[in-house]
């Protein structure tokens, strides 16, 4: 194992958070607050509760999802895109260090700052309205799994990506829409007939159920299929990016 | 002794179809400075991207010291460096943090005095905390040696080192490289620039199409494939070569200025002194007496162009009389 590679690759990507403070943690924690105005405070005014809890607490777990997502894919998609993009990516494919290595290192980077961005919403949602977490390992081992996962994906988008337009292809026009229909904001038994089981369907319904059981005990889904069908994801897009370093593809030519 | 690098038959096709490397053969010494010499598109970029292991190679093999690149990659990349042909560096991290990082990258545990003293002999000391935007190309190009130095590498390959970069600064990477081979450095470089090749390298390598047309000492192949001429101008126009002179390969040009005399440079023992005192004899008097040596570029460029044998004629002034 090269550790000297890894955490070369860890500590360049970490600075360059650093470098981009606003723009990496402050900036998604300000959409976060600004969630919790218009959804918690006006239309929790009417919804008051859901399953017994209160509203603004129930929208938590979505809206941290939300940001893990698209966090996770954003900084890791940017993370091997720019490389690539201005050709930097030389050096990585030069050194002496194998496709494992420099995932742990990318994709451990994008993991650790969605991590820590999701826990510094979790805090500023416990300061705005009253929270509890009836599973906190549970809570956590979600929030490391789907951090990483989505993680792998956006290393994938960014490998994927030719070009700035594919890069936000992805996370725009797919993983958004799936999160604000995944139930973020609402418990999949409050849509009508057939639009419960079209829901069953979007894999982001399960992460957010899963996580969201962590808190209040209350799901959707079983919680052993959420965690089942999170390492399914897992799984999948760590085999998808062991075949793109295996051949090779869009890496070398 | 094993050679730095031995390439056998090593072919790259890219996907486009297109054959950027006809099989090739080629062994690079330990500790040289070989040059490998091409116009654009030649084959030299993906030559060095392949050893590198930017590019997957459709056929052949390489050893870099004795091992497989793709068998073996973990062992041959640390064993090499690279500074590509084109600027691309990380714009906004500083001096200090990207060659710093490069090291790690290659396996090395942190060393601030060794990469103290690659920045100090690249005269990169000064700006080791500038972002690297604000740097000149050149400077640029000297971070990229620098990331290439930072893990002490056994080979480098420097990708067109000089391209774009002014006259002071290409002497100055001249002089970087000889004391990159006084370290023991193999140093394999490409370049389309005659005069670089001429100036550094030991041993030459001319591509063309994707082949290696000829591989030699320079010396050699400048003797070999060089031709010599000797021309003579004359105090008086003569309006024809005496006959006492026929023996001699001459022609009078100029109307009747110059005689003229062209040889291969390999010609041990070329007919100067003779010819000299025949014509003295004769009662021709010489005012002025100039060699003439095809350059390197003369027979680059013969090679590329499909001659076997180089023009004879000559452009660059070795000796004046």
């Amino acid at each position: 194992m090269n550790w000297h590679a890894i955490r070369a690759i860890y500590f360049f990507e970490m600075a360059r958070t650093r470098r981009t403070l606003l723009q990496s943690i402050v900036a998604p924690v300000i959409s976060t607050a600004l969630y919790f105005v218009v959804f918690g405070a006006a239309i929790g005014g009417r919804i008051q509760e859901v399953d017994g809890v209160a509203y603004g607490a129930f929208i938590v777990p979505g809206l941290i999802m939300l940001s893990l997502l698209t966090q996770s894919i954003a900084n890791a998609s940017f993370a091997i895109y720019f490389p690539k993009f201005v050709g930097t990516i030389f050096e990585i494919l030069s050194a002496p260090i194998s496709a494992a290595e420099i995932v742990i290192g990318y994709v451990g980077a994008a993991a650790t700052k969605s991590l820590v961005l999701g826990l510094i919403i979790l805090g500023t949602a416990a300061l705005i309205v009253p929270l509890r977490i009836d599973h906190p390992g549970l809570m956590l081992l979600f929030l490391v799994l789907t951090a990483v996962t989505f993680s792998l994906l956006g290393f994938i988008i960014g490998i994927w990506a030719e070009g700035f337009e594919q890069l936000q292809l992805v996370p725009l026009l797919v993983v958004t829409p799936l999160t604000f229909l995944g139930g973020s904001f609402y418990s999949v038994d409050m849509l009508p007939g057939i639009w419960k089981t079209v829901a069953l369907f979007n894999p982001v319904v399960y992460l957010i159920s899963g996580f969201r059981w962590s808190f209040f005990s209350l799901s959707d889904v079983d919680v052993r299929i959420s965690l089942a069908a999170t390492f399914g994801f897992l799984f999948l897009c760590l085999a998808l990016v062991a075949w793109i370093f295996r051949t090779g593809y869009r890496l070398k030519k | 002794m094993t050679d730095a690098i031995a390439i056998e038959r090593l072919e790259k096709t890219y996907a486009s179809g297109f054959q950027a490397l006809k099989p090739v053969d080629l062994a690079v010494r330990r500790g040289e400075i070989f040059a490998l010499l091409g116009p654009n598109g030649a084959g030299k970029t993906t030559l060095i991207s392949i050893v590198c292991g930017i590019v997957n190679p459709t056929g052949g093999r390489v050893l870099v010291e004795g091992h497989d690149i793709l068998r073996q990659a973990r062992v041959t990349r640390a064993l090499i460096g690279l500074v590509p042909q084109e600027l691309t560096t990380d714009s906004f991290e500083s001096v200090i943090a990207t060659v710093t990082f490069s090291r790690g990258l290659f396996g090395k545990p942190a060393d601030p005095a060794h990469i103290e003293r690659v920045l100090r002999d690249l005269s990169l000391w000064d700006k080791r905390d500038t972002q690297i935007r604000y740097l000149s190309g050149g400077m640029k190009r000297r971070v990229l040696i620098a990331k290439a130095l930072s893990h002490e590498p056994k080979i480098l390959f420097l990708d067109e080192p000089t391209a774009g970069v002014d006259v002071e600064l290409r002497r100055d990477m001249w002089e970087i490289v000889r004391d990159l081979k006084r370290k023991g450095v193999t140093v394999v470089l490409t370049t389309h620039y005659i005069q670089e090749a001429e100036e550094m390298a030991d041993r030459i390598g001319v591509m063309s199409r994707g082949e290696l047309l000829v591989v030699d000492e320079k010396a050699n192949l400048m003797r070999r494939l060089g031709r010599k001429t000797l021309i003579l101008r004359l105090a008086e126009p003569l309006a024809a070569l005496p006959p006492a002179l026929s023996a001699y390969d001459l022609t009078l040009t100029e109307e009747g200025r110059t005689l003229t005399h062209a040889y291969a440079a390999t010609e041990d023992r070329p007919p100067v002194g003779p010819l000299l005192a025949d014509l003295g004899s004769a009662g021709v008097v010489v005012g002025d007496v100039e060699t003439r040596q095809s350059s390197l570029e003369d027979i680059f460029v013969d090679l590329v162009h499909g001659g076997d044998a180089p023009d004879s004629a000559p452009t660059t002034q070795e000796a004046a009389a």
